[in-house]
C-alpha cells in the first residue's frame, strides 16, 4: 500500500513546511525555556564547583552567602583552619552592583578572593590571575570587558587583567573578582560624607564621648568606618575527613552555620530558583497546551479540505483505520518537521541569550516525544471527523 | 473475483434487483423512496437511468452501491445475492471495493496521487501488490488512451482525460457493475459523447455492466435500454440505441 499521507505531504509540501517551520518556531521557544531552566541550575552547581569550596560558612541562621546576606569577621577563617578536617579556608564577599564600563553600567556580581585561596576562578581563558593587592580584576567573559579595560567599582578605578568563564552568580549575573580588601571597601566602607556625619553623631551623643573618657569617641568612630567584615567563609576539607562531618564541627563550636556542597545545591536549586522554575514549567505548560490547539486546528483544517477525497477512499472501500492512519501519519510528520526544526533554532539561537541557556540531550529526547504525544492527540478530532464523513456524500443528491 | 464470478457472469445477470425498497425515517414522517424497484442488467450492457429531481435516482444508486442499507428487496450480483432483507454476511465496504465501480459527475480523483496511483488505489485497498495495481492501471490507462499521461498529476489533466482516468479507476477491480452518476453532466455535447462511448466499449471489452443515471438529453438516445424510475419505481423501457460514431 502507497502511503497516502506521504504522497498527501509531497503533494502540498510548501503549506506543510510552512506550517511546520511555524510550529517549530513555537517548539523552539518550549525547547529553550527548558534550557534556560537547565542553564540556571548548570550555573548554580558551576558557581559551587568553581569556587573549589567544600564548605561554605555563612552567619548563623541564615542560607548566605548565595540566598541570604549573611556577615561575618573577617578573622573567622583563622579559628577554622585550627579545626580538624580544615584543610584551607578563605574569606569571600559577594556584591551585585552596577559597574561602570565607558559611561555606561554592567550589572554584575563582584566577588572579594584572596588569590591563591579557595573562591578564585579555577581558570582562564585569557591574561592572568590577580598577581596585586590592589585595583585588579578578574572577569566573566560574560560582562563583555575586555583585557586591559579600565572599570569602575565605587570610588576606584580597576584594571582588568584576566578573563574566565561560567562565573556567574545564581540569578545570571556575570562576576569580577577582584582582591578581598578592594571588595570589602565596595561593600562595606561608607562614603566620606557618611563618616563625617557619623563622627559628629558620636561626638554629640553624651555617652560616648563623656569627659572623663578621653579617646573613646574616637575609638568607636574608627571602629565604625573600619571594613573588617566577610560574607563566607570558603572551607576546603583535607584529604579523608567527611565534609558533613567537619560542618557539624564548625556549627557546634564556632557557632556558625556550615553547609556541605550538597545542602548549598539544594539552597541554590531548590530554593533560590524554585520559583523561576515553576514560572518555566507553567509557561512550558501553556506552550505545550498551545502547541496542541495549533497541530489539532492545522491537522482539523487540513482534513476539512480533503472531506471529498475521504468519501471517495470511504466509497471506493478505503478501512476506516487506513484513512485515520493517514491523519495521525500526517500530524506526526508535522511534529517531526516541527521538532527538528524547533530543536536547530533552539540551538542557533541559545548563544544569543543573555544567560545560559543548557539544551541538554535527554530534554530533547523528551520533548520529541511529547511532540509525538502532543500530534497524536491533537488528531483525535480530525480522525474523529473524517471517520464521520459518509461515503454517500460523493454521489450526488 | 473473479474467475468463479465471471464464469457465473455467462450465465447469471450481472445485476438483478428486485421488490427494492427504502424508506427514510419511521412514523407520520416517513418517507418512502423506493417503492419497488425491479432491474436487470446484462454483463456488458449499459443501460440508462433516468426520472426527475426526487423521483429516488440516487437512493437507488446509494442501495446498488452499498453505501445505503435498502429497507426490503433483493439484490444479486452476477448471480449471487448480496441483499436480501439485510447485506448476506457481506461487508458492505468490501462490496463497494471488490465488486462495485463507481463514476461520478465530476472526476473526483484524489489529487495529491498521480494517475496511475489513482487507478491502482482500489486494487492496493484491496490488499493486492504495487506492482500487480500499477501494472493493471498501466493497461486501463492505455485502453482508455490516456496511458501518456501515466505519471501526471491530476491537475495538469483535462476535464475529459480526468473523467477517463476515474473510468478506468472504476474498472480497475474489475468489478461485474458500475455505477456512474451523471458523468457527463459538466461536460460538452462532444465530450460527453465520448465518454458514452467509452463506457460502452470498456462494458464490451470486460463484460461489465453500467448503470447511467443521467439527466443528460444529449446522451440518453445512445442507450439501448432506459429504466425510467418515478416516485419510488422504475418502468423500464426500450431505448433508441443510436449510433454516436
Amino acid at each position: 500500500m502507497i502511503s497516502l499521507a506521504g504522497r498527501d505531504i509531497l503533494h502540498s509540501w510548501g503549506k506543510y513546511a510552512f506550517t511546520g517551520l511555524g510550529l517549530g518556531l513555537l517548539i523552539g521557544v518550549t525547547l529553550s525555556m527548558a534550557g534556560i531552566y537547565r542553564g540556571m541550575v548548570d550555573d548554580g552547581k558551576a558557581l559551587l564547583t568553581n569556587s573549589g569550596a567544600d564548605l561554605w560558612v555563612v552567619q548563623q541562621d541564615t542560607l548566605g552567602p548565595y540566598a541570604e546576606p549573611s556577615s561575618l569577621r573577617d578573622d573567622v577563617y583563622r579559628g577554622l583552619l585550627g579545626l580538624p578536617g580544615v584543610l584551607r579556608a578563605a574569606n569571600a564577599t559577594y556584591l551585585t552592583m552596577q559597574v561602570q564600563r565607558a559611561g555606561q553600567d554592567t550589572r554584575v556580581m563582584v566577588v572579594g578572593i584572596q588569590p591563591g585561596e579557595p573562591g578564585e576562578p579555577r581558570y582562564l581563558i585569557a591574561g592572568r590571575p590577580l598577581e596585586r593587592a590592589h585595583y585588579e580584576a578578574v572577569a566573566d567573559v560574560n560582562t563583555g570587558f575586555q583585557l586591559g579595560e579600565r572599570i569602575r567599582i565605587r570610588r576606584h578605578d580597576y584594571q582588568v587583567v584576566g578573563l574566565t568563564r561560567r562565573m556567574v552568580s545564581a540569578s545570571g549575573d556575570p562576576m569580577v573578582f577582584v582582591p578581598l580588601r578592594d571588595a570589602q571597601e565596595a561593600q562595606f566602607l561608607k562614603d566620606n560624607d557618611a563618616i563625617v556625619n557619623e563622627r559628629a553623631r558620636v561626638l554629640t551623643n553624651p555617652a560616648l564621648n563623656r569627659p572623663g573618657a578621653p579617646g573613646l569617641a574616637e575609638a568607636i568612630s574608627r571602629s565604625q568606618e573600619s571594613s573588617r567584615m566577610v560574607n563566607a567563609v570558603l572551607v576546603q576539607v583535607a584529604p579523608g575527613w567527611d565534609a558533613e562531618e567537619v560542618a557539624q564541627t564548625i556549627r557546634r563550636w564556632k557557632r556558625l552555620q556550615a553547609y556541605t556542597r550538597p545542602q548549598m545545591e539544594e539552597i541554590l536549586i531548590a530554593k533560590l530558583i524554585a520559583t523561576s522554575a515553576r514560572q518555566i514549567g507553567v509557561f512550558l505548560v501553556i506552550l505545550a497546551v498551545v502547541s496542541a490547539a495549533i497541530v489539532s486546528f492545522i491537522i482539523y483544517t487540513m482534513t476539512l479540505g480533503k472531506l471529498r477525497e475521504i468519501a471517495v477512499l470511504k466509497l471506493i472501500g478505503a478501512r476506516n483505520r487506513t484513512i485515520a492512519g493517514m491523519i495521525l501519519q500526517e500530524a506526526l510528520g508535522l511534529g517531526l518537521i516541527g521538532f527538528l526544526v524547533g530543536k536547530t533554532v533552539a540551538t542557533l539561537w541559545a548563544p544569543h541569550f543573555p544567560k545560559y541557556v543548557l539544551l541538554e540531550p535527554g530534554d530533547a529526547a523528551r520533548g520529541f516525544v511529547a511532540v509525538m504525544l502532543i500530534c497524536a492527540l491533537a488528531s483525535t478530532l480530525a480522525i474523529r471527523t473524517a471517520l464521520r464523513v459518509d461515503p454517500a456524500t460523493a454521489i450526488g443528491g | 473475483m473473479s474467475v468463479a464470478l465471471q464464469a457465473q457472469a455467462t450465465s447469471a445477470p450481472a445485476i438483478e434487483v428486485a421488490d427494492l425498497r427504502k424508506r427514510y425515517g419511521t412514523g407520520d414522517t416517513a418517507v418512502d423512496a423506493l417503492k419497488g424497484v425491479d432491474l436487470t442488467v446484462q454483463p456488458g450492457e449499459v443501460i440508462g437511468l433516468i426520472g426527475p429531481s426526487g423521483s429516488g435516482k440516487s437512493t437507488l444508486l446509494k442501495c446498488l452501491g452499498a453505501v445505503t442499507e435498502p429497507s426490503a428487496g433483493r439484490i444479486a450480483l452476477s448471480g449471487e445475492t448480496v441483499y436480501d432483507g439485510g447485506w448476506q454476511n457481506l461487508d458492505p465496504r468490501a462490496l463497494r471495493r471488490d465488486r462495485i465501480g463507481f463514476v461520478f459527475q465530476a472526476p473526483y480523483l484524489i489529487p495529491f496521487l498521480d494517475v496511475t496511483d489513482n487507478v491502482a488505489l482500489p486494487l492496493l485497498l484491496a490488499g493486492r501488490s504495487r506492482r500487480e495495481a500499477r501494472r493493471r492501471a498501466r493497461e486501463l490507462l492505455a485502453a482508455l488512451d490516456v496511458a501518456h499521461r501515466a505519471q501526471a498529476a491530476v491537475a495538469q489533466l483535462s476535464g475529459g482525460e480526468q473523467q477517463r482516468v476515474a473510468i478506468a479507476r472504476a474498472l480497475a477491480n474489475q468489478p461485474p457493475i458500475i455505477l456512474a452518476d451523471e458523468p457527463t453532466a459538466p461536460l460538452d455535447s462532444e465530450r460527453a459523447l465520448a465518454v458514452v462511448r467509452i463506457l460502452n466499449r470498456m462494458a464490451q471489452q470486460y463484460q461489465t455492466a453500467i448503470i447511467v443515471v443521467t439527466h443528460d438529453e444529449k446522451i440518453i438516445p445512445t442507450f439501448k435500454r432506459l429504466y425510467h424510475i418515478r416516485d419510488g419505481r422504475t418502468y423500464e423501457e426500450a431505448g433508441e440505441g443510436r449510433d454516436f460514431d
